[in-house]
């Protein structure tokens, strides 16, 4: 299979001497839908920065469909199209200036790249915006801009860091969708998210980054699997004495509130019964907490332990 | 790397700089206009008067020149400056930087702008000169030659300003400290012939009085230093900067981390 996307054993040090990839491997296959996650500071965009050549790496070799970051630069280039994290376009010219600008410095037409334009702007719904000034488009827009210039040049890899930043949920859904349907075109995408929600609904592959190293590259199926224990937390009408459950670890909070572990194949058919059998009413239930959350600082936690206990 | 001669981009760097000075016209294109007025008014008619002539001409026909010569300068510089210190500091360098675009077709790009910029300013500032004084050309192609070489060389000047500025500040510290004395004492309001032998040395250390001979022999066929060493002088300056500028921008100084 051909890889998208190839480091490995990447350094980056930058001026004043912050290490912040510590020999960081990855892969992505062609087209993947890669969700790149990590704790601020963690070395993503970093990461992202050396890729779309903006940061020069300290170490190590990036390979971007076969060609290699070195000695073969334009042809990295030509695949990429690159959503960054922050704005980065000239606030004074029009959404159509930046997008047909853009397709130009890849060589595009001017014929070409305002078809494009048309096509890509629609679908992202700006093109009644394409004479505005960009500072004038609120942050969603921005952000959709910025994705309409990054395809432009109809890359083959799309990267995008923190697309969603300060989308609302309508507008992110929408994104979601819009990429689900790029990706079944055959554009191969690697993302950042803070949202685990996001990387969950999306994504079929995930690397977990932490301080400049991966710390877990895997399948989001392989690593949902992993998320065999979920806690409940049950509202029950008030009573007198202890319940008991068998089978289950059980937490009583007060007299009418119970945390349940529950392992995925047990179910929760049995909590009831035990429960209804002494005579409690339970009034409503919940997830104690996003459990991919808490995977993730677990994750991280664990990552961290076993690099000191190498140090 | 890159295709060096990226044709599609250099032309859409260059309308992309173009677009921009012509957007913001009143700035741009303005003020070189009625600073150069003031100049005819003040120094050429009231002043110019009373000195009489120098190097054979009238004191007005005599300015004219290194004042139109000033204003290809300072806009050239200005132009390539704050456009590209913009660019990295909105960061929209970047989207040249991800694309295949090569050094020389970014220094080419920008430098072009700020040429076309200083040669319409130079339109301007001659035309507003031609009501004030018969306009008289001796050499037309040596002055066409020495704008572009000019404009070229203070355009890649304010390009390498740029890479170093870290703010708005550093790109107008050297225009008021570096290039306003040279240009004053570049031999824009008098002869050096009238200076003691000494400074006359001294000031052909200064880049400026070669253009600036170079470009009134070109008008009036005086000069005091003979306008082909002058135009080897251009050249020079240009090999160097350009080397110097694209030295810079290939390491990414000031541009990537
Ligand atoms: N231009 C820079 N100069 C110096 N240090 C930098 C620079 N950019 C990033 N860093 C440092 O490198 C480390 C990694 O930063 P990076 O931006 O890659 O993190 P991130 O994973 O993208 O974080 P976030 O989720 O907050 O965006 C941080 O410690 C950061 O301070
Ligand atoms: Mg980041």
């Amino acid at each position: 299979m051909t890889k998208a996307l190839e480091i490995s054993g990447l350094k980056k040090t930058y001026r004043g001497g912050l290490q912040a990839l510590k020999g960081l491997d990855l892969t992505v296959n062609e087209g993947d839908f890669y969700a790149l996650l990590g704790p601020n500071g963690a070395g993503k965009s970093t990461t992202i920065g050396v890729v779309s050549s903006l940061v020069n790496k300290t170490e190590g070799s990036v390979k971007v469909f076969g060609y290699d970051l070195d000695s073969q630069l334009a042809d990295v280039k030509r695949c990429i199209g690159l959503v960054p994290q922050e704005f980065n376009f000239n606030q004074f010219e029009t959404v159509l200036q930046i997008v047909v600008n853009q397709a130009g410095y890849y060589g595009v037409s001017r014929t070409l790249a305002k078809e494009r334009a048309e096509k890509y702007l629609t679908q992202l719904g700006l093109w009644e915006k394409r004479n505005d000034p960009a500072r004038t488009l609120s942050g969603g827009m921005k952000r959709r801009l910025m994705i309409a210039r990054a395809l432009l040049h109809e890359p083959k890899l799309l990267i995008l860091d923190e697309p969603t930043a300060g989308v609302d949920i309508e507008l992110r859904r929408s994104m979601w969708d819009y990429l689900t349907q790029i990706n079944g075109q055959g554009i191969t995408i690697i993302l950042t998210t803070h949202y685990l929600e996001e990387a969950e609904t999306l994504c079929r592959n995930i690397g977990i980054i932490d301080k400049g190293r991966i710390i877990e590259n895997t399948s989001m199926k392989a690593l949902l699997s992993k998320l065999n224990i979920e806690t409940f937390v049950l509202d029950l009408d008030p009573y007198d004495g202890h319940p008991t459950l068998d089978g289950f670890t059980m937490r009583e909070l007060d007299n009418h509130t119970l945390e349940v572990d529950v392992p995925k194949e047990r179910g929760l058919n049995r909590v009831f019964e035990q429960l209804s059998a002494q005579g409690l009413k339970v009034l409503s239930m919940r997830n104690k907490a996003n459990r991919l959350e808490e995977l993730f600082v677990d994750l991280v936690e664990q990552g961290r332990n076993q690099k000191e206990s190498v140090e | 790397m890159s295709n060096p001669m990226n044709l599609t981009a250099l032309r859409t760097i260059w309308i992309k700089e173009c677009t921009r000075f012509l957007r913001i016209w009143v700035q741009t294109l303005v003020p070189p206009a009625i600073t150069m007025t003031l100049y005819f008014i003040i120094f050429g008619n009231l002043i110019g008067q009373r000195i009489g002539e120098m190097d054979g001409v009238s004191y007005m026909e005599f300015i004219v020149p290194g004042l139109i010569m000033m204003s290809v300068i300072t806009n050239a510089y200005s132009n390539v400056a704050s456009s590209f210190f913009s660019a990295k500091f909105q960061r929209n360098i970047e989207e040249m930087l991800v694309a295949p675009v090569s050094t020389l077709t970014i220094i080419l790009g920008y430098v072009g702008g700020g040429v076309a910029r200083s040669l319409i300013v130079a339109v301007v500032v001659t035309i507003v000169a031609s009501f004030f004084v018969p306009l008289n050309i001796q050499h037309f192609w040596l002055i066409v030659v020495t704008v572009v070489l000019t404009a070229t060389l203070f355009a890649l000047a304010g390009l390498i300003n740029a890479v170093f500025a870290k703010t708005f500040d550093d790109i107008s510290i050297i225009p008021t400290f570096v290039l306003t004395p040279l240009t004053y004492l570049g031999g824009v309001f008098y002869s050096i012939s009238l200076l003691p032998e000494f400074w006359q040395v001294v000031s052909k250390a200064n880049p400026i009085i070669y253009m600036v001979n170079a470009f009134r022999y070109g008008f009036i066929g005086v000069s005091d230093i003979n306008a082909y060493v002058a135009l080897g002088v251009l050249v020079l300056f240009n090999i160097a900067f350009g080397a110097l500028a694209w030295l810079l921008l290939n390491r990414g100084i000031g541009i990537r981390s």
